[in-house]
Order: structure tokens, then sequence, then C-alpha cells
């Protein structure tokens, strides 16, 4: 089998289901490492296309208070990189969900780009999301994530001019994520008007798909983003439930729950169009 | 020696731009405004003016004689970065900055602060010119720090306590640049020492730069000649490097950083993160780091507030690996007692940040011929301490 493919895979299949990707964000070892193995496997089950795993840093900088204390009580259950790529080992013997690790850049560049990429790809990694590390300075990690067959995912934001867009996408793989609002990650009341035309803009420069994240918490939101993005990335949210109910006994539950609803009306919005673009056709 | 920083930021395999996407357009913009600014000659103007009326530059280079005499070896001169306003070397670079920032037409100033001293010449400065001025302090800083939070809410500033994390200085910086990333359109993040993503640690070092370019010609006006070490005390490091850059060229200048050991290196509880650190990224740049295995970045402590951060600017990293400077550690107990010496000798009470240097000053002078001169910079004046040395030396001010 071809290692790191498993991104662009499941966003064939998905195109060719005319589905947009749910891909939730969870901080590895919130609220320990074995329920974060549970969490995968049944959010795999239960609508999830795509998992960004959160590697926990003591210094989250561009993260909003839901997912700072997250990733503060990943790091209290000991998920450091060996943990969790043990734990994305154990969890390829069940699922072949692909699986994105998201972090700042130290822990990786303390644990060694070259070696990161080596044993990520062995254990079944198949992308690298950097917070803090712009095209500019990714060359140390791009190169043996290249050799090892990981994507690197490249972000945009809302302040990124077009021509830099463009820039950015020529050198990416697997899919772009944009940033949806000014700001760091959290829960949002309303997403941004300009949110539908700038990632259409950005759907024109790049034949990758692009997925839109940051401040989409409810499934009427994430219905919504999905009739114009390829996939929708879903954090905090998650983070909140995991807060509130991550020892209870139906904790992974709700989080799963939620899960289903965003893609079942994900799923939803994509038909409703379909439908209308059939009727407009008629 | 290759041209430091390169057009990316990078000094050696130090420095660079780590930051999140929303972020770097910023920068650029920064850069470029920085850029041009650097090249008006009414902006130059402009600094030099405010520099002299409003900060009272240029500072004294003052003759120790007394502290000299004393220790009985090389001739100590101290530049008195203390009598700036506001009380430390810190105004130098709040100036400049403000002043970019009216350039930018930003309505909004931000600042990190740990100590507060760089707070409060972020807000004296936006009360000057007439901006709105939120400080991010650690909530355990705000509490120890009580008198410069009243300070800086006297000028007009809004504090914002942080209570992520160790809620002290990496804390505020890191919730300065959440909110930098919220509201970059706006908002001017005037980032307090020479660290940070380029171009700051280029920015910071240029405006600190005064207190290198003063001591020479005052050095060359008193003594006829450089001095032979330079030494100042380095955390993030802008005063340090404000000093030592116009000297860089001069190979026969020693250039010496005094880190805080703290309780001693070996306690694990100090922020010599060049002396004890290990390679990282933190907060926008490559430095060296406090930091565990796991990349994950350690808690310090010293006993001066203002020597609080795990890390150090890049420029110093590079100038460690190259060997143009060297750092070295002073503990609390020896900051006390410099400051105490210095207090009693010359009449001059430091901060305890600049009572580091002294500390190596007071152990080296001795050794050295008494032609020889050593100039500290005395970064700041140690009001502020007060509270902080009774209380290590069991003085009750109640």
């Amino acid at each position: 089998m071809v290692k790191g493919n498993r991104i662009e895979r499941k966003f064939d299949e998905l195109r060719a289901r005319g589905e947009a990707a749910l891909i939730p964000f969870i901080v590895a070892g919130d609220p320990d490492l074995e329920s974060t193995k549970r969490l995968v496997v049944e959010l795999e089950a239960n609508g999830a296309d795509l998992i960004e795993l959160g590697v926990p840093f003591s210094d989250p900088m561009a993260d909003g208070p839901a997912n700072q204390r997250a990733l503060a009580r990943g790091l209290a259950a000991g998920a450091s990189l060996p943990a969790i790529l043990e734990l994305v080992r154990e969890l390829r013997r069940v699922s072949e969900i692909p699986i994105i690790l998201f972090g700042y850049y130290n822990p990786f560049y303390r644990y060694g780009c070259q070696r990161l990429c080596q044993d990520s790809a062995r254990a079944g990694v198949d992308g690298i999301l950097v917070v803090d590390l712009p095209p500019e300075e990714s060359a140390e990690l791009d190169e043996p994530a290249r050799h090892f067959g990981l994507d690197v995912i490249r972000l945009l934001a809302p302040t990124t001019p077009l021509k830099r867009c463009q820039e950015i996408a020529r050198a990416a793989s697997g899919f772009l994520y944009y940033v949806s609002v000014t700001g760091v990650t959290g829960t949002r009341e309303v997403l941004p008007t300009d949110l539908k035309p700038r990632v259409e803009e950005v759907r024109k420069i790049t034949p990758l798909p692009v997925g839109v994240g940051f401040g989409i918490s409810t499934p009427e939101q994430a219905a919504e983003v999905a009739s114009f993005a390829d996939a929708v990335v879903v954090g905090s949210a998650f983070s909140l439930i995991l807060e509130n109910f991550g020892r209870a006994p139906d904790g992974i539950g709700k989080v799963v729950e939620l899960a289903s609803q965003m893609k079942r009306a994900m799923v939803s919005a994509r038909c409703a169009l379909q439908t209308s673009a059939l009727n407009e056709k008629q | 020696m290759q041209r430091a920083p390169d057009s990316q930021g990078h000094f050696g395999v130090y420095g660079g731009r780590y930051v999140a996407e929303t972020l770097m357009p910023a920068l650029l913009e920064l850069e470029q405004a920085y850029r041009e600014a650097r090249r008006d000659p009414a902006f130059k103007a402009q600094l030099n003016a405010y520099a002299r009326e409003f900060v009272g530059r240029p500072t004294p280079l003052y003759f120790a004689e007394n502290l000299s005499a004393r220790l009985g070896g090389a001739k100590i001169y101290l530049k008195r970065e203390d009598l700036c306003h506001t009380g430390a070397h810190k105004v130098n670079n709040t100036l400049g900055q403000a002043l970019l920032a009216l350039r930018m037409n930003k309505s909004r100033i931000t600042a990190e602060t740990g100590a507060g001293q760089h707070g409060v010449a972020t807000a004296t400065m936006a009360a000057r010119f007439g901006r709105e001025c939120e400080i991010f302090m650690g909530a355990l800083d705000v509490q120890r720090q009580a008198l410069n939070v009243f300070r800086m809410k006297l000028l007009g500033a809004k504090v914002t306590p942080v209570d992520s994390g160790s809620k002290s200085l990496k804390d505020a910086l890191n919730e300065a640049l959440r909110d930098w990333i919220a509201n970059v359109r706006t908002t001017y993040y005037l980032i307090g020492t020479a660290a940070g993503p380029h171009p700051y640690p280029v920015i910071v070092r240029d405006f600190q730069s005064v207190i290198g370019r003063e001591t020479r010609r005052q050095i060359l006006a008193r003594e006829g000649r450089l001095p032979d070490v330079l030494v100042a005390c380095v955390n993030g490091g802008s005063n340090a490097i404000g000093l030592f850059y116009p000297f860089i060229k001069d190979r026969n200048v020693r250039l010496v950083g005094v880190e805080a050991a703290g309780l001693g290196l070996a306690s694990g509880k100090h922020s010599a993160s060049l002396t004890a650190g290990q390679i990282g990224v933190l907060h926008g740049n490559r430095t060296y780091l406090l930091q565990d295995e796991m990349g994950q970045i350690r808690e310090t402590h010293s006993i001066a507030a203002g020597l609080d951060y795990p890390g150090v600017g890049p420029e110093h990293s590079y100038l460690k690996d190259i060997g143009r400077a060297t750092y070295t550690t002073v503990t609390d107990e020896q900051a006390l007692e410099a400051l105490e010496l210095l207090a009693r000798t010359e009449g001059i009470i430091p901060a305890l940040e600049s009572a580091h240097a002294l500390a190596y000053t007071i152990s080296i002078a001795p050794t050295m011929d008494r032609s020889r001169i050593i100039v500290v910079n005395l970064s700041g004046r140690g009001d502020k301490d007060m509270e902080t040395v009774a209380r290590e030396r069991g003085v009750s001010l109640r």
C-alpha cells in the first residue's frame, strides 16, 4: 500500500459522493490517551472523515480558552509526541481514517523533523499541520515530510492576500486549511459574512480541497460552510464537551453525537444544493 | 561575520518568523513600514527630538569612582539608563515603536509586560500620543506588581490579567499575540524586548542602540579610547543588545551578558536560557529556550521580575554561537549584594535586573588592571524593587 495517500483517497471518495468532509480536531490525551483512542474509532463510525489530532504544547498562542484548556489537559495526561505516535500505531490496527497531527512547532522541532516524519509515517500518520510554521520557515519539515509521504497542511487566513494564497497553494499538498476568522480558535456565534466569497476565491486558485476551520461549533454552521467548502474543521466545540463530560460515562458519546449531527446537516445541505441546482436546470 | 539578520530575519540559524499565518501579512507590513521610516530623515528627527525632550537623552556615562576604588581594579563606568523617563531603558524602544505605530495609522497599541516596566513605558507613550492602550500581564504579576498596575491605569491604559499557563510574562506574551491575531488590522503590537518574530528583534535593537552609540561617544570623549569590557544583564536582552550592537565590530571590546541564575543553576530555578537552555522555537523566533526534553516550555525564576522569561532574543543566541559575546550568570543573592554595594558606595540604587550586570562587574574588576575600563549598563532604577529587597533582608515596611 502506498503511504500518505489516505487524505487524497478520502477526498476523492467524498467528491464522488458529493460530500464535504467533517474533520474533528481533538486534543490527544483529553482527558486521557485511552479515551482519545476510543473517540477516534467512534467518530470514524459516526460521520468523521479525517481526524486532526492536537499535540499538546505549553504555550498555544493561536488558541482560544477552550482549546488552551484542552491542550493543558492533554499535557497533564502525558500526551507527548512518542505517546501520541504510539496511539496512532494502535489506532491503525482498527482504523484507516486519515490522521493529521496538529500542533505548534517547538515539540516537533525538539523531536527532530527528520525523526518526526519517519516515525509519523511508520505509525500511520498522514499529515502534519504546524500552526506557527509559515511556508517561509517550513523547508526543514517539508523535505522529510515529502520523503516519507506526509502532507504538510498549509493555513490561509482572512488577512492573507490572494497573491500569497496562490504562492502557498502552489507548494501545498493534502488540502488547504482556510482560517475562517481573524482571531484565535474558539466558538463564534456568527461566522464572517465574507467567508463564502473568500473560500470560493481560494477554491478557484487551487486544485486541492479547501477546508474551513476556527469558530464552527453548531450543525447549522457546519452545514452552511459545507455548502461552499470541501471540508469543515470543528475543534473547540468538542473540547468544551470533553471539558464538561470527558470523565463522565457518556462523555465520548456526547462528542460523537454532535459530530454525527454535524455530518448529517452537512450532507443535507449538499443535497439541498444539488436539488436546487437541478431545479434551476429544468 | 555574515550579515545578520538575513532578509528573512535570520541571525545564523536563529530568529525568523514563526507565527500563525494570520500575522504573516502584518509582519511583512511592519517590516516595510519600518524600512521606510528608517530611511526618512523626518522620522529620525522626530525620534531624536522626543528622545531629548521627553525621555531625557542623552543619559550620563557616569564614572563610579568610589566603587572602582573600593574594588581596586578596573575603572567602572555606569551607563545611566535608570535616569530615563519611567526609570529604565524600556522607554527607548516604546518611543520608537509608538512613533512607528503613528506612522502606520494604528489606533490601538498593545503590549505584554512582566514586572510592569515595559507596560508602564508603553502606556506612557500611548498617553503622550493619544492612542488606545491595552497591556497584557500575567495574573500572578498583577498581584505581585500592584504599583505598576496602578501606574499603567493612571496613564489611561487598560490592564488585562492573563490567567492561563504560569500566569506570568510568557503567558502575557501569548495573550498579546492572541489579541494581535484577532485585532491585527487596527492594532500595533509593541513587543518589549529584542525577541519575537522578525522584524521585531531588529526594530528593538535599533531603537535601543542609542545606548551603545552614546556610550561610544561619551567614553571616547572622556577616556580617548574604547572600553575593554561591556557588561549588561540579559533575559530577552534588549538593554544588552542596545549597548553591544554599536561595538560589535570592535573586536577588542569584550561583550558580556549576564543571565539570572536565580537560586543557582543546579536548582532549576533560574532564567538562564543561553547558559542552560536548548535551541527551540517560541513566540515567533528560534532561539535558546528553557524547555523540557519534549519541547514544553519551563517556568523560570529570578529575584528580578524583569528577568523572568524562558527565552532570549535571537541575536544573543547568534552572538553566543559565533563567540562574539559571552554569557555568564549571577544568582539572586549576588545581585542583592551588588545592589547594596552600589547604593552605599555611589548613592545609586539600581534595579535588581541591572544589579546582575553589576554583580559580575564586581567579580571581575578587582582582577583587572587599573588602566582597564568596564562599562556597565545600569538599565533601570531600583525603586520598584524596594519591597522585594526588604522582604529578602527580613525588613518589614509596614
